[in-house]
């Protein structure tokens, strides 16, 4: 899947003004690879998911699926090619319908699609609902006699039914408490090599993403930050916005064993709806310098694999001068103990 | 106003407090739900000292909420019995008159919200609505309780709080809105802040800004804190002490650092492995099989019982509260000769 310069618009409700919720990005999906995408809310993530299952029209810009931009299919032909690339949503209950049974459920994309008989659809229902480690009993019962977890292993076996290339993943686990997370991850990760997917992980949980993913993309108010390896992202990232992400991550560790420094941003993400110019990072930039206000930095490759759209950044990770990482100036401080 | 990181010395203010009166001492509170044979929460007991912060923490449905609610007495009136005792400063709130609590809520003790949004009021400036909270306990004049609403605003990081005090909550963000909650909370400087999962709803770096606010707050005015949440890691950052919370009861009481590094009940030490910032990457994740057991279900004996990896047939009685250590106990008759993991292997 490539993604080409995707631009997605929303008018607000008093179609004053527009939201520009994806503007501009660029980036690949390379065959059987977990990418990750991870921001804040608002940063677009959930856009940019919807638009890769062709969800939501750009205004400008292209993804292409294996070459083909599906803008240009109609009919049969785009429903065959759009089956190949499903999304699961964070709600487990968004896509199941309360007073359908949880087979008839999973039945239901690949009946939409006119895949088999009835008869082989059923069958391959019961398959996938023991692929995803739910019992047959499970089949003839009703989503609220379902724990949050059980659905969202539902959920995957309805997308999974209409055999599917790509699936988008947005905040998949978010509504799960935590014990139960790990199984439906060590799921995806089953169903990824038996089924030979690709997934698209978005999510805002950095303890999430390093996990599972294999490259990890970084989004801030419609834009990518940074793209590049999941190690290289997380223990060396390249841009001031991942460095500050992953810094305030909550770590269950005691005290003598916690880091001492940590960045801390100060503010909030700015309004989609005006975005700072030049770097729309630099609100909240620790080392923003004026050229940050003037120029839009280049999305350019700083490490072998690894993007970033920071004036600064470089190879070695330091993204400015020392002086400047201690200076207090910059929308935020960033405290020794 | 510094809320960066600062190192939080954990061990010599946990053995002062120890040595004093606990500020909230909580003693066998269970409810009930009219018709219900098995209580919802069962004999919860802990305490909280003064200037202490006291985590509790569980999955989703295991009586963390309603164990804070019951503390104010603010239960949804669905015919829930209370039984036990809430003492606050050695007087039972459950005994107080509901003039007495009211004199209570917002003045000794204050209550913030995941959802700052359903408790301010939309019709009313966040100014207004937080000199209302001061002028509720204190007899002061208007122009006073604005100067004190404007200065709270201040001191929990609002920027321009002589015009934020003009706006309404829904012009505010979601980290600004549980700011001017925190503001609200903390006017009449209440002696014990309840804080029911106040971060949930924000992104990793508004909440590490509120988190680091509510540690500061407390470090520098002594108001204590129970912070519920089901994030371990915000515990590890914000709390002294922390409470894990299963099926209505406490299962585990212990400073932070001790439960991180050997928890001793096999519910807290679950939580803690089921982490994924705590195993190899892409590696299998551990996690907690089935689900919190509902009251129709509930196991006799321990209630973890059917999900402990651990579970023999003497579990199938019911499991007491045993110190295991200093300031640390647990509900688990094989804590003794279990060595569980914890946070750091
Ligand atoms: N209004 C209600 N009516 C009936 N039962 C309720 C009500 N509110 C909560 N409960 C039940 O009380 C128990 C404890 O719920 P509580 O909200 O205190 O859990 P919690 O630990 O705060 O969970 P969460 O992490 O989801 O906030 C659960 O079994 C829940 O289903
Ligand atoms: N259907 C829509 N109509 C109007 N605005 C939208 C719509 N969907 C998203 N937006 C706006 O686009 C921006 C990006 O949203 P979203 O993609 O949901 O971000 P994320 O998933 O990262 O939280 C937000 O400002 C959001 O309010
Ligand atoms: S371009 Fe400037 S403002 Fe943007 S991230 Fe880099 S240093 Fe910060
Ligand atoms: S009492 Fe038994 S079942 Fe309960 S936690 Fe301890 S070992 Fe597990
Ligand atoms: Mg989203
Ligand atoms: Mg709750």
């Amino acid at each position: 899947m490539s993604v080409q310069d995707l631009r997605i618009e929303f008018p607000t409700r008093d179609r004053s003004q527009t939201v520009k919720a994806v503007d501009g990005v660029d980036f690949e999906v390379l065959r059987g690879e977990t990418l990750g995408i991870i921001g804040e809310s608002g940063s677009g993530k959930t856009t940019l998911g919807r638009a890769l299952v062709s969800l939501v029209k750009p205004v400008s810009g292209r993804v292409l699926h294996g070459g083909t931009d599906l803008a240009i299919l109609r009919g049969r032909e785009l429903r065959r090619v759009r089956a190949d690339y499903q999304i699961v949503f964070q709600d487990p209950n968004a896509a199941l319908n309360p007073r359908m049974t949880i087979l008839d459920s999973i039945i239901e994309p690949a009946e939409i699609l006119g895949h088999g008989n009835d008869a082989s659809r059923r069958r391959d229902g019961l398959d996938m609902l023991a692929q995803v480690g739910l019992a047959l009993e499970v089949a003839g019962r009703y989503p609220h006699e379902l724990s949050g977890g059980q659905k969202q292993r539902v959920n995957i076996a309805r997308v999974l039914t209409v055999r599917p290339k790509v699936i988008v993943c947005d905040e998949v686990v978010a509504a799960l408490d935590v014990s139960i997370r790990g199984s439906i991850l060590n799921l995806f990760a089953d169903l990824q090599r038996s089924f030979d997917l690709t997934y698209v992980f978005i999510t805002h949980d950095i303890s999430v993403v390093s996990h599972i993913s294999d490259r990890i993309g970084v989004t801030y108010l419609g834009k990518l930050m940074e793209l590049g390896p999941a190690e290289d992202v997380i223990d060396r990232p390249l841009h001031p916005y991942s460095q500050a992400l992953l810094s305030a991550e909550p770590l269950p560790l005691p005290s003598n064993l916690r880091p001492t420094r940590r960045i801390i941003l100060q503010g909030e993400i700015p309004s989609p709806l005006a975005p700072p110019s030049g770097c729309r990072f630099r609100t909240r930039c620790p080392i923003a310098e004026a050229k940050c206000a003037e120029e839009v930095p280049q999305w350019r490759q700083v490490r072998n694999g690894h993007w970033a759209a920071c004036h600064f950044a470089r190879e070695d990770g330091h993204s400015a001068t020392g002086a400047n990482c201690n200076d207090q100036k910059g929308g935020s401080n960033e405290d020794a103990e | 106003m510094n809320i960066g990181e600062f190192q939080t010395d954990r061990s010599p203010s946990g053995q002062k407090a120890a040595m004093e009166t606990p500020l909230l001492d909580v003693r066998d509170l269970s409810l009930r739900i009219a018709g219900n044979e098995t209580p919802l929460i069962r004999d919860v007991s802990f305490s909280v000292r003064p200037g202490e912060r006291v985590g509790i923490v569980g999955e989703s449905g295991c009586g963390k909420t309603m164990t804070g609610l019951s503390i104010l007495r603010l239960l949804p009136p669905i015919g829930i019995a209370a039984s036990g005792q809430v003492l606050f400063e050695g007087e039972d709130l459950f005994a107080l008159s509901p003039g007495g609590l009211r004199a209570v809520r917002g003045r000794d003790i204050a209550m913030i919200f995941q959802e700052p949004m359903s408790a301010l009021d939309p019709v009313f400036t966040v100014g207004e609505q937080i000199a209302e909270a001061y002028r509720a306990h204190f007899a002061a004049s208007a122009t006073e309780a604005r100067a004190r609403a404007m200065d709270a605003l201040a001191r929990v990081g609002i920027p321009a709080p002589d015009k934020r005090y003009f706006d309404y909550p829904h012009q505010l963000s979601g980290g600004m809105r549980q700011r001017v909650m925190i503001a609200m909370a903390l006017i009449c400087s209440p002696k014990l802040l309840i804080a029911d999962e106040p971060t949930t709803a924000l992104d990793v770096t508004v909440q590490s800004q509120i988190t680091d606010l509510l540690r500061d707050i407390s470090e520098r005015t002594g108001t204590a804190l129970l912070f519920i949440t089901h994030d371990l890691g915000v515990v590890a950052e914000t709390c002294t002490r922390v409470i894990t919370m299963y099926a209505g009861e406490v299962v585990e009481d212990a400073p932070v650092d001790d439960i991180l590094l050997a928890p001793r009940h096999p519910y807290t030490s679950g939580l803690l492995r089921s982490l994924p910032g705590l195993s190899p990457r892409r590696g299998k994740l551990p996690f907690i099989p089935g689900r919190v057991p509902s009251l129709a279900a509930m196991p006799v004996g321990c209630r973890f019982r059917e999900r402990c990896s651990h579970a023999v047939p003497a579990c199938e009685v019911y499991q007491r509260m045993e110190p295991v250590g200093p300031m640390h106990s647990t509900r688990c008759g094989r804590a003794g000769e279990l060595s569980l993991m914890g946070a750091v292997h």
